[in-house]
């Protein structure tokens, strides 16, 4: 029976490739596959392609393109990545130019553009179309001078109609989390438009590989501390069959495990409704897989479920939602928790007199109550060894941001005793506020465009 | 009849999507899952983290891998990129709903995971 070897390089922009020269040099893979595409990394590639319009792509595909490109020449392995995020004809500009540098020739660059929908939002609206936020109504027009950028998720059919005409490395833009792991299954098993179930497996795979480490051992609540040689952590690979089902595995030789436990946290990991994972290729019900051990760090997955890709595609846009100021202050035994709780008093009373402008105040203890809130019981003061205070405000211009760090140094020599400064423990960052609308998957790929070329 | 934490007996993952965390549950056994089901309602999660979910808890059974799913709606201070948490990416309440104190027949504890 056919099968097709998919292996994960990267889980996000700025991920580590070791694993994934592991992959390639140890393992069999025929693809190698990158989700570099959080949410927020659109906001951050924006910011790039503002100071340069060649930028706009996840920069590290330059370091990726010198290590991988080698074993794309040698070994014939296809590198399939959204690293293009707002500009993939910038990254394939890039990945040529590392082609060329280190002579290989006759590599073929695929790339997919069309997902980038920010110029087209008010033709989108004069057809019709709805661009409220899906999750609370509100008008496009509250925030519409204020976007950084918007675009349509693309799903796996661009990425095997770049395959189709022989890519060896195809960058897209925007695509699903699964689209780079299902497409390869695709063009390589033959499976149709229309073949929901062994989609729907696809879908599956490229769910439990698109994090990377955290399918083979990373993130686990499991016996963590049991899970070996996690410095060296392989990412995961998968064999799949013609009928969709596959197994998951990693490098041998490499740290991390695949067991049935780390594959089910990752299986349901953000999926939300886990009848019905709605991506542009398939609608896919995970009630019905079946996870089994089938060997050592061997995890036997099928059974999926498909149903039609649904009318519309989901468009993700992000727009600026004012600022965070934050400063951070340690404090030692004695009393840790309440030298903490009067710093906190003396900065609230010097924001308040200063007239800091803000929307928001936040104040946690770090050591004490910050990651579990209010759930966390809050433990004798005399067992609390040391504690941080931080606190954090909203505001929508910068300057009243960072008019709240500058309050922190002070109190090293004007608050109460035992206290430590860590360096950059204050900060102004930009928020960013996500906004989400469903269009009419028609008026978005009758303008998407495939195309490959050969460096010379 | 025991009293026991969830960390001896489940394992747990969270992360966020938007402003909504996600988590989800997982039973060592069918007849723990089966305990759970009945014992680790909606209404219970949403009890164990008082103001920090804002919004309703709904809870999704997926029995094929002995799971529960909560989707906690306006869990993370407005989500990931917009929050003013330590955690807005959701991470930690996986662990913080290990936490929960619940009854469980003796005769199912053993084979429990033990953390």
């Amino acid at each position: 029976m056919k099968q097709v070897r998919v292996g994960a390089a990267q889980g996000f922009y700025g991920d580590i490739i070791e694993p994934a020269l592991d992959l390639a040099e140890k393992s069999d893979v025929a693809y190698l596959c990158f989700d570099c595409l959080a949410e927020l990394t659109l906001a951050i590639l924006q910011k790039d392609r503002q100071r340069d319009p060649a930028l706009g792509y996840t920069k590290d595909i330059t370091a990726t393109a010198r290590a991988l490109l080698p074993y794309v020449k040698r070994k014939g392995i296809k590198l399939i990545t959204n690293a293009g995020g707002l500009n993939p004809e910038g990254a394939r500009r890039e990945v040529e130019r590392i082609a060329r540098e280190m002579g290989i020739k006759g590599l073929r660059v695929g790339i997919a553009t069309g997902d980038d929908i920010l110029d087209r939002l008010d033709e989108l609206q004069a057809a019709g179309v709805d661009l409220s936020d899906k999750d609370t109504g509100r008008p496009l027009s509250e925030i519409r001078d204020r976007l950084l950028f918007a675009n349509a998720y693309l799903g796996a059919w661009p990425i095997v109609e770049a395959l189709r005409q022989g890519a060896d490395v195809v960058i897209t833009g925007r695509t699903t989390d699964t689209a780079q792991f299902l497409a390869p299954c695709i063009y390589e098993l033959g499976w149709g438009p229309e073949d929901w179930d062994r989609l729907a497996q696809g879908l599956v795979l490229g769910h439990l590989m698109e994090c990377s480490g955290q399918v083979t051992g990373g993130n686990h609540s499991g016996a963590w501390w049991d899970v070996p040689d996690l410095d060296r952590i392989g990412y995961p690979m998968a064999e799949v069959s013609e009928d969709g089902s596959f197994v998951l595995t990693k490098a041998p030789g490499t740290g991390g495990r695949v067991s049935v436990d780390t594959v089910r946290e990752q299986f349901l990991y953000e999926i939300h409704d886990p009848r019905t994972y709605i991506t542009p290729d398939a609608i896919a019900d995970l009630t019905t897989v079946r996870l089994e051990q089938a060997g050592p760090d061997r995890v036997r997955v099928s059974g999926a479920t498909g149903r039609p890709a649904p009318p519309t595609l989901k468009a993700v846009m992000g727009y600026r939602a004012g600022f965070m100021g934050s400063g951070m202050v340690g404090f030692s035994w004695p009393k840790a928790l309440s030298k903490a709780r009067r710093a906190a008093e003396i900065i609230q009373k010097q924001i308040e007199r200063l007239g800091v402008q803000y929307d928001d105040i936040y104040v946690d203890y770090l050591g004490v109550n910050a990651l579990h809130g209010p759930a966390a019981p809050i433990p004798d003061e005399d067992t609390i060894n040391e504690v941080f205070l931080r606190v954090s405000i909203r505001t929508r211009d910068r300057e009243q941001a960072a008019r709240l760090g500058r309050l922190f140094p002070p109190l090293v020599l004007n608050g109460p005793p035992g206290v430590a400064m860590m360096p950059f423990a204050a900060f102004t960052r930009e928020l960013i506020g996500l906004w989400s609308a469903l269009i009419p998957r028609r008026l978005v790929e009758e303008r998407v465009q495939v195309s490959v070329e050969e460096v010379g | 009849m025991a009293k026991v934490r969830l960390k001896d007996v489940v394992l747990a993952r969270s992360g966020d999507k938007g402003d909504t965390c996600d988590i989800s549950v997982f039973a060592p056994n069918e007849a723990v899952y089966e305990h759970l089901r009945r014992v680790l309602t909606a209404d219970v999660v949403k009890r164990h983290f008082g103001p920090w979910v804002q919004g309703a808890v709904e809870r999704f059974e997926v029995p094929n891998v002995l799971a529960l799913k909560f989707l906690c709606h306006g869990a993370l201070g407005g989500g990931a990129s917009s929050s003013l948490r330590l955690d807005n990416l959701g991470k930690c309440f996986g662990p913080n709903l290990l936490r929960l104190e619940i009854d469980i027949p003796d005769h199912l504890l053993a084979g429990g995971e033990g953390r």
